[in-house]
């Protein structure tokens, strides 16, 4: 691949990675040969999208026009600066000539997120029945995170989300951001155009899984309006004014207590009072996610998603009840938990299945495993047990999800596999 | 006739001219300041648009073009003034109350659904009753020449007909106004030229007032029936085409309407009251330049440009000959290194440009004079930028 090296090309990154000029930028995206992709492409997009491996990991690139690329690579660089769910972007490459001279649009770079499931993915897995209504909650927060961010998408739909398991719901993470715009504060018109395109977006992706037999019997319409709905719900709890009076002063500790629930910390409270002092109105000013992810990571340094890190930091307790450390350091025992459980339990996973689930999300189902055994045996199992029967049994059939990709929209999900070349995997419906 | 669209009681959708919503718009002293600026991004914007009219929202980077579409749909504040959409006061109004449409860049389009289905299915969501979704499509395909693919899976179509689809699921709605925010920004250079003639031809044929944001000057001269030009907030010029170019109101308007540019050159005004161009007198009315300094900024088109190469006019320097074909553009430079030429950014000299028959083309290095054909002559106030007379 030598003669790519004569095209004069221009690599925006972090951390420029030499790998990438082994890539035939000289192509036009479309024409890339199998070989070096990660997948097949499928379906219609608006851009030309393809996945490629490069050093052990997975890039999404995305064939645009060069102003274009440069603004989403800021965009998603600047999302990410603000803790906010999104994909990684990695460079921008412009400068192409074809082999016959023409210009050739820019490519966007992005980081495949390993154990990350385009909708179409989950949907072609036999889903639980509430399995559609977690993802949509999970849309919703995010959404909501992203306006409390300033963040205006302009194109939000579940083809430009991608969904991360979370103990057994979804967390939702940002992945096309070419029409956003970021702002101090967004305008209720803002929003309210956010959430128009929401729903339509999502009616139309449901509409269009029903037209391909994808769909069991959910109703799109009743589903879309849900993302408003639990969008709305949320909105209002994260940023309403709420009036007491005086004597009802538990209220402060009460709301912060149900933003703490629903995963936010409160950094700032506005509190005022009327003119006689009898009426109290509080209004959260500046709220953050992750309320348990953060404790977490504090205590034992892993990095997982908010529901996990809840069902994580239960397990802690109990466990720091069952070893009678109650009264010890939080750390302390947070550190015990973590090397006599937590770690040797998801080392458990034999590295033939480590593509099935994360490590934490591995940790939950094991919690879950071993109370579904305890319930049909009429007794306890100790952890160890379970995960040991969860092996055994239940991992094997878990289809493989570190690398699962789905271009954009109206693209059919295809499996990444380790070697090449590489067949199309569909799911089947029944898996 | 332009012939309209009208959702009546009835459940139709048919080309009714009577019972017609007039969808006027107008801006009323709009304005917008974000919190922090220094100065509005959109400054008392006054601008009333007719029933079915096709304005063209035009100017830089960072000039309000956008800001003010958004205003109208209900997407910023407005900070003062007010907005309305025929006698309805819309000003606070949210959005979806305010029956405009903003046709989005970035339709999807659906593999399973067939082109009819892709087309309709938002007003599925709207709760609007199955004939009549059925009717509007239909409407809408012939409308855009989709009939014959109502029944196909989008896959089978070619991406100019997709892209009438995805207009189709605005048509569809048949809201008041059309509000469209530079649809074709991200089209390839052929697309976008296709694309263009079909907006056009198709607002035409609708009839539905409608608002497009470029910054592409030629998009708006090719594509309004009239264009507002702003610049820093400010609007500068709305007109039509023809108009804004020939007769542009300020410099900023006579630099940006255009291509190639207006040359704009400095020149005195002599004691007697006469503009020099050079040699060459400049028949100005002299009551228009009792307002002007001691120097006017004169502007030529480079197709209203006399060359001669006997002394009259302003000597210059060929650097360049563009050929093209029947024409041919002469780039050159004035011999008077102390004359002032102006591009569209203040400062930024660049050279003065004339067309020419291709057939009889100056050559590289040799000098030429030049002066505006007296019927096609701009004089503009060299302080204020003002069109005098």
């Amino acid at each position: 691949m030598g003669e790519n090296l004569a095209v004069a090309l221009d690599i925006t990154a972090a951390r420029p990675d030499p790998a990438l000029l082994d890539l035939p930028w000289r192509l036009p995206l479309e024409e890339w040969p199998e070989e070096i992709l990660a997948a097949l492409p499928r379906g219609i997009s608006r851009h030309v999208v393809r996945f490629v491996k490069l050093g052990g990991r997975v890039l999404a690139i995305k064939e645009i026009k060069p102003e274009l690329a440069i603004r989403e690579y800021h965009m998603l660089r600047n999302l990410g600066r603000l803790g906010l769910p999104c994909v990684e972007p990695f460079a921008v490459v412009q400068g192409r000539l074809a082999r016959d001279g023409t210009p050739l649009d820019a490519c966007l770079v992005t980081r495949h997120l390993q154990f990350s499931l385009p909708y179409r993915a989950l949907y072609s897995q036999a889903l639980r029945p509430d399995t559609a209504h977690r993802l949509i909650d999970a849309l919703a927060v995010l959404l909501v995170r992203l306006h409390l961010a300033g963040f205006w998408w302009g194109d939000v739909s579940l083809s430009n989300t991608l969904f991360v398991r979370d103990a057994g719901a979804f967390a939702a993470y940002l992945v096309d951001a070419e029409t956003g715009e970021l702002r101090e504060r967004l305008s209720d018109g803002q929003r309210e155009h956010d959430l128009d395109i929401a729903r339509v977006n999502i009616a139309g992706e449901l509409f269009d899984l029903e037209a391909g037999e994808l769909l069991d019997g959910e109703d799109p319409i009743e589903t879309s309006e849900r993302l408003v709905t639990r969008y709305q719900e949320l909105w209002a709890e994260l940023t309403e004014v709420e009036q007491f009076t005086l004597n009802e002063r538990w209220r402060v500790d009460e709301r912060i207590r149900r933003l703490n629930d629903i995963g936010f910390d409160v950094d700032e409270l506005a509190m005022t009072t009327d003119i006689d002092g009898t009426t109290i109105s509080i209004q959260p000013k500046v709220v953050d996610a992750g309320h348990h992810s953060r404790r977490l990571l504090r205590l034992t340094g892993l990095d997982v998603e908010e529901g996990q890190a809840r069902r994580l930091l239960n397990d802690l307790d109990a466990y720091r009840v069952a070893t009678d450390q109650v009264d010890t350091d939080e750390e302390l025992a947070a550190h015990d938990w973590l090397t006599t459980i937590y770690e040797p339990i998801t080392r458990a996973i034999p590295p033939n299945l480590r593509g099935k689930l994360e490590p934490a999300e591995f940790f939950h189902e094991i919690l879950e495993h071993r109370w579904y055994m305890a319930e049909v045996a009429g007794h306890d199992f100790r952890i160890e047990d379970a995960a040991i029967d969860y092996v055994a049994n239940v991992l094997p059939n878990k289809p493989d999800e570190k690398s699962v990709l789905g271009a954009d929209t109206g693209a059919i999900p295809i499996l990444a596999t380790d070697t090449a070349p590489l067949p199309i995997v569909t799911r089947s419906r029944n898996r | 006739m332009a012939f309209h669209l009208y959702n009546g009681s009835s459940g139709t959708f048919l080309p009714v001219k009577e019972y017609c919503l007039m969808a006027t718009v107008k801006f009323d002293q709009a304005t917008r300041v974000y919190p922090g600026a220094t100065r509005p991004s959109v400054d008392k914007l006054d601008i009333d648009i007719a029933d079915g009219e096709f304005l063209v929202l035009v100017g830089p980077s960072g000039c309000g073009k956008s800001t003010s579409l958004r205003m109208l749909a209900g997407l910023e504040e407005v900070n003062g003034g007010k907005i309305w959409i025929g006698d309805r006061d819309v000003t606070n109004l949210s959005p979806k109350d305010r029956d405009v449409a903003m046709v989005f860049q970035n339709y999807a389009l659906y593999p399973h659904m067939t082109v009819a289905d892709n087309m309709g299915f938002a007003l599925k969501i709207a709760g609007v009753n199955k004939s009549e979704i059925d009717t509007r499509v239909k409407e809408a395909a012939k409308i855009l020449d989709l009939t014959p693919y109502l029944e196909r899976k989008p896959k089978a179509l070619s991406g100019g007909q997709r892209q009438r689809v995805a207009m189709g699921r605005a048509i569809v709605r048949s809201p008041q106004v059309f509000l469209m925010d530079e649809p074709l920004s991200n089209l390839d250079a052929k697309l976008r030229v296709q694309t263009r003639t079909q907006i056009a031809s198709l607002q035409r044929r609708l009839g539905v007032t409608t608002v497009y944001v470029t910054h592409d000057q030629v998009e708006a001269m090719t594509m309004g029936d009239r264009i507002a030009l702003l610049k820093d907030g400010i609007l500068q010029q709305c007109a039509t085409p023809r108009e804004m170019y020939d007769r542009p109101a300020n410099l900023f308007v006579a630099g940006f309407i255009g291509s190639p540019a207006m040359n704009l050159v400095s020149v005195p005004v002599t004691g007697d009251g006469q503009v020099k161009f050079g040699s060459h007198v400049l028949p100005v009315d002299r009551a228009a330049l009792a307002s002007a300094g001691k120097e006017v900024m004169v502007g030529v088109r480079p197709e209203d440009v006399e060359v001669t190469t006997n002394d009259d006019g302003m000597p210059l320097t060929v650097e360049l000959v563009e050929e093209l074909g029947a024409d041919a553009y002469v780039h050159a430079v004035p011999k008077d290194s102390a004359m002032k030429m102006y591009g569209e950014e203040e400062g930024v000299s660049k050279p003065f440009v004339a067309r020419v028959d291709g057939r009889r083309v100056p050559q590289k290095g040799e000098t030429i004079y030049v002066y505006p054909n007296a019927d096609h002559v701009h004089v503009f106030n060299a302080e204020s930028g003002q069109r005098l007379g």
